[in-house]
Order: structure tokens, then C-alpha cells, then sequence
């Protein structure tokens, strides 16, 4: 790892790649019960190299190599986490997710439910999720608008190194399946301070990355930085956007979004995920149903368009993948509305 | 085609009403349905829309005129047909079209993703320019009349801002006049002389305030009350101390769940409606067949609305909670507030409560609502040292309730059993219960 220490502060300075692995390490030294397993965790160190040594550090009853199965290792994940062990099962990549959709949320998203508490569901479930890396069509999808309507589930997608390691510790702490969402194109692109030692961010809390009076953008993810910056770009024309970073898709921050709405009466929501049906529909009925006399404009959606997949071909990603300069120009509109 | 208004029949027994303002001035176009004018008749002020989309040609009753139901008062001429019509009154369909490009600007293509389009609900400010929820409620808040707020949004659209900047360039009393250029239309009665009238509201020395139609009633009602029924006058104090003590545990998470105010008042109007069932002498009239024993506790909320006196009721209260009651009182006085009670807010009480305690009042003798056999009041909760059953001193929370009985119909005896009883009552509540 390249991990630069800042004395000073206290903090490291790492990509997103690397918090996940730092925090992944940190858990399985700290607490017994944790273990990880997946499609290529142990002697191939994860394709993003996430768990490169732990397999020799941990032992294979800890870092568990599977089978190509996604049911079974969610499935035989939920066991472990009913019995008392903390299983962080990785899904290669989140467009394999679909065999173990069942065993997420036919079962564990109902476990509590159904045993009427005797048993709870501490189980993380990490995939790597998103495009923009030429990864085509069964590499690039993001899956959190199909869990989203699911009652029993939490959906995470932090978007900074900080913000990875203390809703990573979070959700390995949660009682509750976490599903837990890493950009894949935020990996090695987005670096950030993260504070040493032991820490957890709030399960279900936005963050204000930015603070601004014109124009309140909601966004997660990757598409999270491109707004940063595209708010940046505007401050020097004299707009003002207020940026929130999701982080918690579910449970959803309705007090921060409404605060923000409330004070700039504007609303646009960005989101790579299909546009229908999306994490964007939620936020905008949300706002509609309690914020409808302070708004001063529609509410505005950007976000991937209605088409099967991503596709290979850098034209095609580059269509479905919406761009800076996109942002630029819907941030700017809606400020001049 | 020209289109005749009449003065609408606004209640079974109503024979007539009074134009209490236009809304719209010759020349100004009016959509289907949209409120052109407010008609007043006895207590209550409607608005009423419009039967046809078109321009208003001419206002044939003047603002503060009294005509029987029928009368002419107004003509529109309606769009569509051989009238030609001004420039921004199209047929409905042609507004929508007109309008969405203003809501909808180019999209970003690429992503499909699109502002959501004109909804077709009509929500057009007087310059027939499409607003905002946010801009039409700032402007309501702040009294900003939207036709003459210049818009600095995309396509001249009035933004939130303009409403805030507009307020703070005319703080109260509208936007004084920046006539708009070009604007001949004829002086109509709605523009002449609006500010500095005299009101009751802004009393000052050496005024004749004019008597509204609201206050003439007001004065009749209270003047024939007085004259036919005898007004006989009692008073109790009660220990509000447990009850006081409960409402301040439920009301922060009444606020929240019910977005109501959590009063004394509902737990006094549920031990009221409890004596009163208890003593149904309380809730009768006297008439010259026989004293007429209600079936229905109705009870009404004596409240100064907009310099008026305004008796809503609640009716059935006897089969409310008192969260039942709290709501259905919410409603009322937000009603009352916002000038939108209707006929049916105001008819069949059968017992009044005056809660004068809200203003500091201690002791006071009302005057009967007529018809009705009593009518009670809360007075301010004070903290006073009591001497208890026990000799010991304590300082309780105490409440004085005062009741003012018609005694053609009730004595003595009764009224101070029923006011012993709703002592008893509300001495009995909380400190803890169920709402």
C-alpha cells in the first residue's frame, strides 16, 4: 500500500481502495468473529487486490475463497451471522448479485421480522457497483434502485476514503444486513484524509460536502465528486450549490435534504442508476410530499437513462454516464429558473 | 358571448349578500373556476369562481353594496367566441402550451432526463404568468400582490427571491403601485383607496371606523342577547393542577404527530361536554312552545378573528376524546384565521365556551350566544397558595371558570350543580391519562 502517513493531523492520506482494505484489516484484528469470503478474497487477493495478504495473515477459516455461487455465499453467510460470527461476504462484482437476491431479500432482510427478534442478521455484503471504467455490461451496473424498496435492509454508498471507513465499521457493527456499495471508478481516483484509529460514521446520515444557497444537489457515489466539482466550477459565475452526499441510501436522511431544500427551494437530484424507479424518485416524492410550498421549481432528475445496460463501446458508456458539464449546465438552469 | 353574474344564494335562508371586494378589474382575464370575487353574507365570506373562462367587461355592484340573491353584479365576456379577446387570455389549452416552455427549458438530452413538464393545474399568478408553490405561498405570507412584482426568473418567471425583495421594499400593506407601463385600465373600485382606510384592526384616534357587515351583526346579536334572555352570572375556581401537569407532559409530541397546538382547551370543552350531558337543562333554548332540550352537544368556540368575533362549533363533542376534540378545534380556529369558515362551521351550537383566559383575564361575565341556555368560560391558569382539606398550605395551579345563564330557562340550583360538576370533572383529570 501507498499509504502517506500525516503526523501532523493524525491522518492518512489513501484512496478509497485502500480504506476498504485498511478498515477490512483493522475488523479482522479487532474482532474474532469477523471473516470474509467471496469469489477470489483469499489466493487472488480480490481483483481490486482488497484482501492481498489476509488469506496468509487470517488463515483460510477466516478469508474463505467460494465457489462461482452468490446464493450460497449470502446464504451460508446468514447462517454464520444467525450463530453468532460477523461475516462480510464480497459479491465480485454487483452485477452477480442477482442468484443471491433471494437469499437477501426473501431471508436476511426478514430475519428479525420473522423470528420476532431471536434472531438477528449482522451481516455485511460488499460489491463493487458502477461504471465509467470500460467495464460493459456485466461490469459496470448499479443495483441499490432493486434493494431499495426492501424493509429490513440497509443500503450504503459512501463516496471518500473517511466516509468508507467509519460506515464500513458501521455496518460491521450493525446488528442488521448492511449492503454495502463501493464505487468502483471512486477506487483509485478518489484519494482523502482519513482519521486514525477506531471510528464509526451514523448509519442513515447525508453529508453537507459542500454548503451553498441557490441550487441543493443530491447525489451518491462517484457522481457525488463530479457535482463537488461542478458546484466548484459555478461558485467563480456566482452560483451557489449546495452539495449533500447521500452516504446512507437506506435509511435515507429526509432532515438533511429538507433542510437544504427549505433553504435553497431548489432540488436536483443526480444519480448513474436508471432514471425510473430510481433512489431519485424516493427523494423527489419525499420532497413533494413535505416541502411542496417551498419549492420554487420542479424537482429535477439526472440520471442514467432507460436502457438495459452500459455499453462496451466508449460512445455508448460515455451516453449512459452523465457528465460534469451536464451538471454544470442543469445546476446552472436551475439556479437561473 | 357576454356571460351575466348574479349574486349567488350562498345558504338555504340567505336572501341576500354584499360584495366584500372583486377581486379582478374590467379588463382582467379570468380562468374557469378562478376566484373572481368575495361575496360576505351574514358571518360568512366566500369566494366565487367563476362559471366561464373569459374578461371581466364590467363590475356592476360596487365593493360594500348589499343586493338580493339574483341580481346582476357582474358581466364577462367569454373567450372563444366572437369578442375578441386580449393578448394572454387564450382558451385553457392554449395557456398550457404557452406555458410549458417556461417550466420546461430544454433538457439535457443525453441522459433522458427532462423537468417535469406542466401538470395542467392551473396555478397562474394575476399576470397570467405560471408560479411556484413557494412563490405563491410567500407572496400570501407577505401580502405581495403578484401582478405587480416584475419576475427576474427565466422567461420574466417572479422567483421566491423577487416575492422576499418585494417584501422588504413595502414591509405590511402590498407593494405600493410601480405602475406597469402601459397600463390604462379604467380605475376600478378595488384600486381606489385600499391603504390607510380606517379599520378596526388599526384603530386611531378621532377615526370613524365604517361599520363591516360582520360588525353589524356582531353588535344586532349581542344587543338582542342582552335584551331578551336575563342574564344571570356565576363563577368557580378550580384546581387545574394535574390536568396542566398532564398537557405539559403530551403536548410537544401532540405538536408533533398532529401538528396541533396542545391548549387547556380541549380537556376543558371534554369535562364541559361531560357535565353538560350530565345536566341536559345546560344545553337547551327557551322558546315560547317549551324549553327545548337539545338531542346533540354542539359545542362553539367563541374567537376574535381579523377584528370579528367568530362562534365556530364543534358538533357532537360529547362523542370526541380530547385529542378528538383538540383536532376538531385545530381545524376551526385555523379555519377562522384563514377566513375560509363555512355556513356549516358556524351553525347548530348548543353551548358556548369562551376561552379568555388566552388573553389574561381572570374574571368575566360574557353575553349569551341566543338561543343557547349558558355559556362558560376558562380563565388564566394562576399560580395561587391554597389552603387544602388538610390545613396545609400549597401552591396550585388555578383556574377560575365563569358562567353567564339564561334564566328564563335555568336556576340557580341547576347551574351550580353543573358548575360543581365540571369542577369535579376537571379537578379529576390527569395528571396522567389517556388523550
Amino acid at each position: 500500500m501507498t499509504a502517506t502517513t500525516q503526523q501532523q493531523t493524525g491522518t492518512t492520506v489513501m484512496t478509497n481502495v485502500e480504506a476498504v482494505r485498511t478498515t477490512l484489516h483493522d475488523a479482522l484484528v479487532r474482532d474474532d468473529r469477523v471473516l470474509i469470503m467471496g469469489e477470489d478474497v483469499g489466493a487472488r487477493g480480490n481483483v481490486f487486490l482488497i484482501t492481498k495478504g489476509f488469506l496468509e495473515e487470517f488463515g483460510p477459516e477466516r478469508i474463505v475463497d467460494t465457489p462461482l455461487a452468490e446464493a450460497s455465499i449470502v446464504g451460508v453467510a446468514i447462517g454464520m451471522a444467525m450463530e453468532g460470527l460477523r461475516p462480510i461476504a464480497e459479491i465480485q462484482f454487483a452485477d452477480f448479485i442477482y442468484p443471491a437476491f433471494n437469499q437477501i431479500v426473501g431471508e436476511a432482510a426478514k430475519t428479525r421480522y420473522r423470528s420476532n427478534g431471536d434472531y438477528t442478521c449482522p451481516m455485511v455484503i460488499r460489491t463493487p457497483y458502477g461504471g465509467g471504467v470500460r467495464g460493459a455490461l456485466s461490469h459496470s451496473v448499479s443495483i441499490e434502485a432493486l434493494f431499495y424498496h426492501v424493509p429490513g435492509l440497509t443500503i450504503l454508498a459512501p463516496s471518500t476514503p473517511a466516509d468508507i471507513k467509519g460506515l464500513l465499521n458501521a455496518a460491521i457493527e450493525c446488528p442488521d444486513p448492511v449492503l454495502f456499495l463501493e464505487h468502483k471508478k471512486t477506487y483509485r481516483s478518489v484519494k482523502g484524509e482519513v482519521p486514525g484509529g477506531y471510528y464509526t460514521i451514523p448509519i442513515g446520515k447525508a453529508d453537507v460536502k459542500k454548503a451553498g444557497t441557490d441550487v441543493t444537489v443530491v447525489s451518491y457515489g462517484y457522481n457525488a465528486h463530479q457535482a463537488l466539482d461542478a458546484a466548484n466550477r459555478l461558485e467563480s459565475d456566482g452560483v451557489s450549490v449546495e452539495v449533500i452526499d447521500l452516504r446512507s441510501i437506506r435509511p435515507m436522511d429526509k432532515t438533511t435534504i429538507l433542510d437544504s431544500v427549505r433553504k435553497t427551494r431548489k432540488l436536483l437530484i443526480i444519480h448513474e442508476d436508471n432514471k425510473f424507479g430510481g433512489i431519485g424518485a424516493e427523494i423527489s416524492a419525499m420532497v413533494a410530499e413535505e416541502a411542496l410550498f417551498d419549492l420554487d421549481a420542479p424537482v429535477r432528475r439526472l440520471a442514467g437513462p432507460d436502457v438495459p445496460a452500459m455499453g462496451y463501446a466508449l460512445p455508448l458508456e460515455e451516453e449512459f454516464l452523465i457528465s460534469t458539464d451536464e451538471m454544470v449546465q442543469a445546476m446552472r438552469d436551475m439556479a437561473k429558473f | 358571448m357576454a356571460t351575466t353574474i348574479t349574486m349567488p344564494q350562498l345558504g338555504e335562508t340567505v336572501t341576500e349578500g354584499t360584495v366584500a371586494q372583486w377581486l379582478k378589474k374590467p379588463g382582467d382575464s379570468v380562468e374557469k373556476y378562478e376566484a373572481f370575487v368575495e361575496i360576505s353574507t351574514d358571518k360568512v365570506n366566500a369566494e366565487v369562481p367563476a362559471p366561464v373562462t373569459g374578461v371581466i367587461r364590467e363590475l356592476i355592484v360596487k365593493e360594500g353594496e348589499t343586493v338580493p340573491t339574483g341580481t346582476p353584479i357582474a358581466i364577462i365576456d367569454e373567450v372563444g367566441a366572437e369578442t375578441p379577446a386580449p393578448v394572454g387570455s387564450g382558451s385553457p389549452s392554449e395557456q398550457v402550451a404557452a406555458a410549458a416552455p417556461i417550466i420546461a427549458p430544454a433538457a439535457a438530452p443525453a441522459n433522458g432526463a427532462s423537468v417535469t413538464g406542466a401538470n395542467g393545474t392551473s396555478n397562474t399568478g394575476a399576470n397570467g404568468v405560471r408560479v411556484s408553490p413557494a412563490v405563491r405561498r410567500l407572496a400570501r405570507e407577505h401580502g405581495i400582490d403578484l401582478a405587480r412584482v416584475d419576475g427576474t426568473g427565466d422567461h420574466g418567471r417572479i422567483t421566491a427571491n423577487d416575492i422576499l425583495s418585494a417584501a422588504k421594499a413595502a414591509p405590511s400593506a402590498g407593494v405600493a403601485a410601480p405602475a406597469v407601463a402601459g397600463a390604462v385600465a379604467p380605475p376600478s373600485t378595488a384600486a381606489v383607496a385600499t391603504r390607510a382606510k380606517p379599520s378596526y384592526a388599526g384603530a386611531r384616534p378621532g377615526e370613524l371606523i365604517p361599520l363591516t357587515q360582520a360588525r353589524r351583526i356582531i353588535a344586532q346579536r349581542m344587543v338582542d342577547s342582552k335584551r331578551t334572555a336575563p342574564h344571570a352570572w356565576t363563577m368557580t375556581e378550580v384546581d387545574v393542577s394535574n390536568v396542566w401537569k398532564w398537557r405539559a407532559r403530551e403536548k410537544d409530541a401532540f405538536e408533533k404527530a398532529y401538528g396541533v397546538k396542545l391548549t387547556l382547551l380541549p380537556f376543558f370543552i371534554r369535562a364541559v361536554v361531560e357535565s353538560l350531558v350530565t345536566f341536559p337543562l345546560m344545553n337547551s333554548s327557551f322558546t315560547e312552545e317549551g324549553i327545548r332540550v337539545h338531542p346533540e352537544v354542539n359545542v362553539g368556540i367563541a374567537i376574535a378573528a381579523d377584528g370579528n368575533l367568530i362562534v365556530p362549533v364543534i358538533r357532537n363533542a360529547d362523542k370526541l376524546s380530547i385529542k378528538g376534540i383538540a383536532l376538531a378545534a385545530g381545524e376551526l380556529i385555523d379555519k377562522a384565521r384563514r377566513g375560509r369558515l363555512g355556513a356549516d362551521d358556524l351553525a347548530a351550537g348548543t353551548f358556548t365556551v369562551n376561552n379568555t383566559g388566552a388573553n389574561g383575564s381572570i374574571l368575566s361575565a360574557p353575553i349569551l350566544v341566543p338561543g343557547q341556555a349558558g355559556i362558560v368560560t376558562s380563565e388564566a391558569v394562576v399560580k395561587r397558595p391554597v389552603v387544602r382539606d388538610d390545613d396545609s398550605i400549597a401552591i396550585r395551579s388555578m383556574m377560575n371558570v365563569c358562567m353567564s345563564l339564561d334564566h328564563r330557562v335555568v336556576d340557580g340550583a341547576v347551574a351550580s350543580g353543573f358548575l360543581s360538576d365540571l369542577k369535579k370533572r376537571l379537578e379529576a383529570m390527569g395528571p396522567v391519562g389517556s388523550l
